[in-house]
């Protein structure tokens, strides 16, 4: 259970206490990403099943990676390898894997609602990994824990370290631009709740093709110029440009996107304070959203996305796969007692 | 008909067409209505129905409705969806050319006919295809069609794409004095949208259909009922530009009368996420947004929208348990009809005699159809309604096939509790079931 | 056990632990979360006995739990702070109160994920009894026999208790 929560669907639902939940359990998550021996027992006999109907190598490895550190057995299900191609609705395949008894099922599907639809017909846990333009809560997760080791000044120190562990009431306040083609993406969704909820100021950017309607609704404010975004802001999410989104027609083409809406080394050393950090959900369009320079430079905090999205996993198939449903609290926590 | 004599007493007779509004006895003889008074003296023998308490008003009419047969018997046929109708109150209905072969020639209009006559239900009034196949491309046989006992044309669940084509249908059938039917969408603004384009769509991170793809349409075609002086009625319209539109239309005097469904009247695109991706809130045009529910109801009040039609789309688990996107358009309406629109009178939006008015005889209107009121002499379309009967909206009951609603599960006031047609009791709601 | 006790029984157990540790290159883990505070004075009294720094760690085994499929939900888990090399040295691994021996099990499990000890000490201020696995004590503050429906609190300055103590009191009203 993330707090009231048997799925994880979006960051939407979540309170900002269940948010900080699953934070802070992956800070202890984090420390064992470190250990000499990459594994803990606590997940031993539970059963993962990744159910990827698009490709997306990064996050099925990182869940599977995060299965396996835990102990469950990781199962991959994707579209290639299974029957959807013939004729099988996902009801049917959900119900199918199902039938595999697995305790969480992590699922990635094109369509906005689809985990949604598969929670509402299976009775394991199931986790969003990811659907359609509507929300990626593992990767808002992972967004808000890169962004609290940096404001709380503890990247790089040593896990577990008095005083290493990333305070996360140091995203209140902050300013986060989120720049990109957001009408078509999860991960600005998913940020954007998961930042406001943690009482960070929200700015959105992008052509105006790329901007859907109602972002003031949901606390963030909307910017057509790069500069207008950046300047002054604490780090910035830089979204993927889906290639085949040019000449959807949002934009004319990556050219021009890149001169007005991408970031190079000469716009970063002008518009963004010296603190400024640089979040990218990966994989990176170098030259186009982000100049190479600035994707590997010192602002850059790509690769801490990428290790602690695996320790957000973590604390998340661990809340979701760990506790049986309907087991006797009391007994078992006085059993448990040394 | 049948040549039995009822009397329907102790009812709140509300017949707008006659301006009749009061307790009083109705008389059916021989399939007509014969006497509406005060008192009747009711000889011996005779049938009576106990209706105090309730409205006696005329069969209700819905011009929009899809019995999916021929071809799709799985959803629904003219039998059940007959059955549906007139369960909801509803003794005639308009049956969409959207079937399969679709109805775009006598055989299927006469197939449809005679399915609805052997049920001997509600009245069915095939709609005819505006283009040959549903294809947009060239003109049906109306003339055909209308001897066959089409009642107006549609290409219903399509717009007509060719601004030329549409032209032609409303001159063309000039001649047979059909009224044409549109449903409007610009399907380029429309793209690969599935719900109304808004705030909600991008939280639940659905592609959104702008409600100016309804309203270019709607002002093209209402250029096109001026220029050929043509029958334009606008279907199930959505969006307060569609109502300004139409109400513009009407002030400077132009054959256009439009319709709105139930759920464009009572919820909002909010109810996809409410509903968390619901496929039964899924229909084409979309639930728009608060302020267009708004208007439509206002357009609904003052007549620039003449009538409510449900829309009537059922469809299988097959089509609806899928992905909110892959989903098929549509719900079923018949059954929850007058308990949905009710809602409007307790809400203060609509006046009980406009509400009965824009279920009957301004539909009937629209189509030139016969009933739609209790004048004497007219045909012996009855429902009485009961307007403070509370029941819980369980699809599983429905006599349609469709289980496709969005108020399963819904606590709904007001139902129908028998139906007549011509003269003939074809539904008395079972006490068993509130 | 009151204060004094306590101290005493500490300052025996590092007594003990010198004893028999003989040479060997020790460090203390304390068990989240009885034992942490436990295994910092015992360090203090043992770098006095030694006039040696010792590496001291911290260890939270809900990672390691045999019982998570019968939880209504899963166990809070705390950090684990163990920032030195464990292999070849002895550990003397500190909890309060030593009773089924479930936790020592989870915790010697954890603690040879981070390495190979020479030798793994088990030091705790009460045993009550009433093991479920076959796990001793090396080192123990004192012995009590406690009823199954009571429960027994090590309470401690450091962790807000307004004295040292160690109280039996009937299970539930933790």
């Amino acid at each position: 259970m993330i707090g009231r929560h048997r799925h994880l669907i979006g960051l939407e639902p979540l309170s900002r206490e269940e948010i900080v939940g699953v934070l802070q359990l992956a800070i202890s998550m984090k420390e064992v990403l470190r250990r000499p021996i990459k594994k803990v027992p606590t997940l031993r006999g539970k059963a993962v099943v990744n159910l990827f109907f698009e490709a997306s190598t990064r996050t099925r490895t990182s869940f599977e990676t995060a299965a396996k550190i835990l102990s469950a057995d990781a199962l991959n299900w994707t579209s290639a390898s299974s029957s959807v191609t013939k004729g099988e609705t996902l009801v049917d395949t959900a119900r199918n894997i199902e039938a595999m008894h697995p305790d969480v099922l992590v699922i990635r599907h094109p369509a906005g609602g689809a985990p949604q639809l598969v929670a509402d017909h299976v009775s394991c846990a199931v986790v969003s990994a990811g659907d359609g333009a509507h929300e990626h809560p593992s990767q808002g997760l992972l967004d808000l824990y890169t962004l609290a080791e940096h404001f709380s000044g503890v990247r790089g120190k040593a896990v577990g370290e008095k005083g290493a562990a990333p305070n996360f009431g140091s995203i209140a306040g902050k300013t986060i631009a989120i720049v990109g083609d957001v009408s078509h993406s999860r991960v600005a969704r998913s940020d954007l709740h998961g930042f406001t909820k943690l009482g960070a100021r929200v700015r959105v950017c992008g052509p105006p093709t790329m901007i859907p309607q109602g972002m003031e609704t949901l606390g963030a404010t909307v910017h057509y110029q790069l500069r207008e975004a950046v300047e002054g802001a604490d780090a910035v999410v830089m979204l993927r440009i889906q290639h085949e989104r040019i000449g959807d027609p949002l934009i004319p083409g990556t050219r021009e996107y890149s001169k007005f809406w991408g970031l190079n080394e000469k716009k970063a050393a002008e518009w963004l304070t010296p603190g400024c950090v640089i979040l990218h959900p990966g994989p990176v369009n170098r030259g186009v959203e982000l100049a190479p320079e600035v994707a590997d430079g010192a602002r850059s905090v790509i690769l801490d996305q990428v290790e602690n999205g695996v320790a957000i996993r973590m604390a998340i198939l661990y809340l979701l796969a760990g506790g049986a449903q309907g087991a006797h609290t009391s007994a078992a926590e006085g059993a448990a007692r040394s | 008909m049948n040549g039995e004599t009822i009397f329907i007493e102790g009812g709140r007779v509300i017949d707008p067409a006659s301006g009749t509004d009061g307790v009083r006895t109705v008389v059916l003889r021989d399939g007509r209505i014969a006497e509406v008074a005060e008192r009747w003296e009711r000889p011996r023998d005779v049938r009576a129905i106990d209706a105090r308490g309730r409205w006696v008003v005329p069969g209700l009419v819905d011009l929009h409705v899809h019995l999916r047969e021929p071809g799709q018997e799985y959803k629904e046929t003219v039998e059940t969806g007959a059955r549906a109708a007139v369960a909801g109150g509803f003794t005639a209905v308009c049956a969409m050319p959207n079937t399969s072969p679709v109805n775009d020639n006598a055989s299927v209009t006469e197939l449809m006919l005679a399915r609805a006559a052997a049920a001997g239900l509600a009245r069915v009034y095939p709609v005819g295809c505006i283009s040959r196949g549903l294809k947009g491309e060239e003109l049906a046989e109306y003339g055909e069609l209308k001897s066959a006992g089409c009642v107006a044309l549609s290409d219903d669940g399509k717009p007509v794409t060719s601004s030329a084509l549409m032209r032609r249908a409303l001159e063309y059938a000039r001649a047979f004095e059909l009224p044409v039917t549109v449903h409007e969408e610009d399907l380029g603004l429309v793209g690969k949208g599935v719900m109304n384009e808004g705030p909600t769509a991008t939280r639940l991170g659905l592609k959104g259909i702008p409600t100016a793809s309804e309203e270019v349409m709607v002002l093209r075609d209402i250029a096109l009922a001026e220029l050929t002086g043509g029958r334009l009625h606008v279907a199930h319209l959505s969006s307060a530009g569609s109502v300004r539109a139409v109400r513009d239309a009407k002030r400077r005097g132009l054959r256009v009368s439009a319709e709105a469904t139930p759920h464009h009247l009572t919820l909002t695109d909010e109810d996809v996420a409410r509903s968390r991706y619901d496929t039964s809130f899924k229909m084409n045009p979309p639930l728009r947004s608060a302020a267009d529910v708004r208007a439509v109801r206002e357009g609904l009040a003052d007549g620039t929208i003449d009538c409510i039609a449900t829309d009537h789309a059922p469809h299988s688990a097959v089509e609806k348990d899928l992905e909110f996107e892959a989903a098929a358009n549509g719900i079923v309406g018949l059954e929850t009809a007058f308990a949905v629109c009710l809602a409007l009178v307790r809400e203060g939006a609509l006046s009980e005699t406009r509400l009965v008015e824009a279920f009957t005889i301004a539909a009937a209107r629209a189509f030139g159809l016969p009933g739609g009121t209790l004048a004497r002499g007219a045909p012996a379309d009855v429902a009485i309604l009961d307007p403070g009967l509370t029941w819980r909206c369980d699809p599983g009951r429905f006599r349609s096939k469709g289980r496709n609603s969005p108020w399963k599960d819904a606590l709904l006031v007001g139902r129908c509790t028998h139906t007549l047609v011509g003269g003939r009791l074809v539904h008395e709601l079972d006490r068993g079931e509130p | 056990m009151n204060s004094d006790g306590i101290e005493r029984a500490l300052k025996r157990m590092a007594r003990e632990i010198v004893e028999r540790a003989r040479g060997g290159e020790l460090a203390i883990v304390g068990i989240r979360r009885g034992g942490v505070h436990l295994a910092e004075r015992l360090r203090r009294d043992l770098e006095e006995a030694t006039g040696q720094e010792l590496p001291l760690g911290t260890l939270d085994i809900a990672l390691y739990r045999d019982d998570l499929s019968e939880r209504a939900s899963a166990p809070v888990v705390g950090p684990t702070d163990i920032r030195f090399s464990v292999t070849g040295k002895t550990i003397v691994l500190v909890d309060d109160v030593l009773y089924t021996g479930r936790t020592v099990r989870a915790a010697l499990d954890e603690l040879v994920d981070f390495g190979r000890p020479r030798r793994v000490l088990l030091a705790v201020l009460v045993d009550r009894g009433g093991r479920e696995l076959p796990i001793a004590p090396d080192m123990v503050g004192a012995r009590l026999e406690v009823p199954e429906a009571e429960q027994v609190e090590v309470q401690l300055v450091e962790a807000g208790a307004a004295e040292d103590q160690v109280i039996v009191k009937p299970r539930g009203n933790a």
